[in-house]
């Protein structure tokens, strides 16, 4: 009983770590990969050089750099108000009852809710009532609804993660409830809700299907937040399903690694820091 | 500052972080409008039943029948889930009690990076890896076992999260009880460990579910979209979404509003996920 108990841990532990070690595997399989067929094509030249559009696939991808670049800062733009006043309410300002109940319960609810179906709403209001059209415009709004919640989250347990003196040394000073949240509370909640604005630009990045069905995909140059245009992602999609430059396709893969790297060991960086904050006071 | 102006800023700034705050509602809100509100013709001249029962989809001569995508969506949801769900549990098992430090900080980032890694590029990896390996196989490759394949690790950071949360939450006391009575480590987890964490493991697996059932890019690229119901893993099906997406610039009228229709399909079938892991978690 006692060997059998012992052969029976092992088996088990040699799975487990299969499973782990699975993981990672797989992982360095799909960057590694995606590098070693793409980096070829990576160069200067491939950053700075507009897509020839149509079903070539050649030139670079100068345009849905600019396009990922205005979609971001016009999807923070939209979102960072709305979040960061709701994360406010939800962290200082909320009281248990039914209302703060409901916020949640739409919180939770928009986080579960699949990028196509933002893209179903955005495509209904944005593009055909609103005449916003395939734009910018259209896409950065219905992506702004998208991150919402990860925002509300994010930027709402950096909120409360504010240890208490400092609101009762604000208010100790006679400080309203709104002076000491805006000019006590806030501040020293700031890298966390940066943190919450860096991992919505990097769900910008990453998010296409929202996209797909409201920016249009032109692969021109966007002169206006109203010009149709591409995101990198976009531009991968379009790449790797209407033209045969796969190898264009990877080297885009790429350059959307690298940026995805960045971000996230940007916020690991900037999470621990205010954690460490948040301990040593 | 005068104390009016004073009150004045505190019952200013108060409203509108209020509504700021009601907008999350509002949005889930207006989101069920929008998509309920433009499926509905389509729905009413089609017919609930037949819309949802109907074999056959094709938008040219008025067909609007989604149980072939339907069919594709369960297919490659259930094919991921059965596939994640084993290797996701032992994965969070490992970080959660296995692991020696190091060792959980690397597995631990991979699964961090494999959640950012956009769905656009695992999909361009099964095009090019997948389904050519199931090419050799049978069919053209693109197929629901192609994207099965993709789904599985598309939605194993989900389960290994959730997983290694709720395998964490156990109390120590729970574990020093069982390793007290002679058990062995493995005994422990089996016994003990797992059993106590069932309902957040089963509210990882079902929201897994959740986002297979939702991916659409990564789909699109490696299902085929074919609108043939599908029956051999080796055939090419279409997704719910990818029915949605692939279709939805160029339709109009009827077409459009049935592509609607699909999305409230999609969207009834997330809720009750979510619901039901909601529910799962709930349990002590």
């Amino acid at each position: 009983m006692r060997m059998s108990a012992k052969i029976t841990q092992r088996i088990a532990w040699g799975i487990i770590w299969v499973a782990g070690m699975l993981t990672v595997m797989v992982l360095a399989l799909i960057i590694g990969y995606v590098v070693i067929k793409g980096l070829g094509s990576v160069s200067w030249d491939f950053l700075i050089t507009p897509p020839l559009g149509g079903l070539s696939g050649e030139g670079g991808i100068s345009t849905a750099i600019v396009g990922t670049f205005y979609i971001t800062i016009l999807t923070i733009v939209i979102a960072t108000p709305l979040g960061l006043g709701a994360a406010i309410y939800l962290a200082e300002y909320a009281t248990d009852n039914w209302v703060t109940k409901a916020i949640r319960y739409g919180v939770e609810t928009l986080a579960g809710v699949p990028s196509i179906i933002f893209g179903l709403f955005g495509f209904a209001l944005f593009v055909t009532i609103l005449h916003f059209n395939f734009s910018i415009l259209s896409g950065a709004l219905t992506l702004a609804c998208l991150v919402l919640p990860t925002f509300i989250r994010t930027a709402e347990e950096a909120i409360k993660a504010v240890p208490n003196s400092y609101r009762e040394a604000g208010l100790a000073l006679a400080a309203t409830k709104w002076q000491t949240v805006s000019r006590v509370v806030v501040p020293a909640a700031l890298p966390g809700i940066i943190t919450a604005v860096i991992l919505c630009v990097g769900r910008s990045v990453e998010e296409t299907a929202c996209l797909y069905v409201t920016m249009g995909g032109s692969a021109a140059m966007p002169t206006s937040f109203l010009s149709s245009g591409r995101t990198l992602s976009l531009h991968l999609f379009y790449l790797a399903m209407e033209t045969r430059a796969l190898d264009k396709a990877m080297a885009a893969g790429v350059v959307l690694i690298v940026i995805i790297l960045l971000i996230n060991g940007t916020t690991n960086w900037l999470t621990r820091r205010f954690h460490a904050k948040m301990m040593g006071t | 500052m005068s104390i009016i102006s004073r009150r004045f800023n505190e019952v200013l700034s108060r409203r509108m972080i209020f509504i700021s705050a009601l907008a999350a509602i509002l949005l889930v809100f207006l989101i069920s409008l929008f998509v309920i509100q433009q499926g509905i013709p389509a729905l009413r001249s089609i017919g609930v039943l037949d819309f949802l029962f109907g074999t056959v989809w094709r938008p040219g001569i008025g067909e609007f029948g989604i149980l072939p995508m339907i069919i594709g969506s369960v297919y490659v949801t259930i094919g991921a889930l059965l596939l994640s769900a084993p290797l996701g549990i032992a994965c969070a098992i490992f970080l959660a009690e296995v692991a020696p430090y190091h060792v959980r900080n690397v597995v631990r980032s991979a699964v961090e990076l494999l959640v950012g890694i956009p769905s656009v590029v695992y999909g361009l990896v099964g095009m090019v890896v997948v389904v050519p390996l199931i090419r050799e196989i049978g069919g053209n490759g693109y197929s629901v076992l192609a994207a099965i394949i993709v789904l599985t690790v598309m939605v194993l950071p989900t389960v290994i999260s959730i997983s290694e949360d709720s395998l964490r939450r156990v109390p120590m006391a729970y574990r020093e009880g069982a390793l007290a009575l002679g058990a062995t480590k493995w005994q422990t987890i089996w016994h003990v460990m797992l059993p106590v964490a069932r309902s957040g493991i089963v509210a990882a697996v079902i929201l897994g579910m959740g986002r297979a059932i939702g991916e659409t890019m990564a789909m699109i690229m490696v299902i085929g979209n074919s609108i043939l119901m599908p029956g051999s893993p080796l055939d090419p099906a279409r997704t719910l979404t990818g029915n949605i997406a692939v279709e939805i610039n160029y339709a109009s009228g009827i077409h459009e509003s049935a592509l609607f229709a699909t999305g409230i399909v999609l969207f009834l079938l997330i809720i009750g996920l979510n619901s039901l892991a909601f529910v799962a978690r709930r349990q002590p």
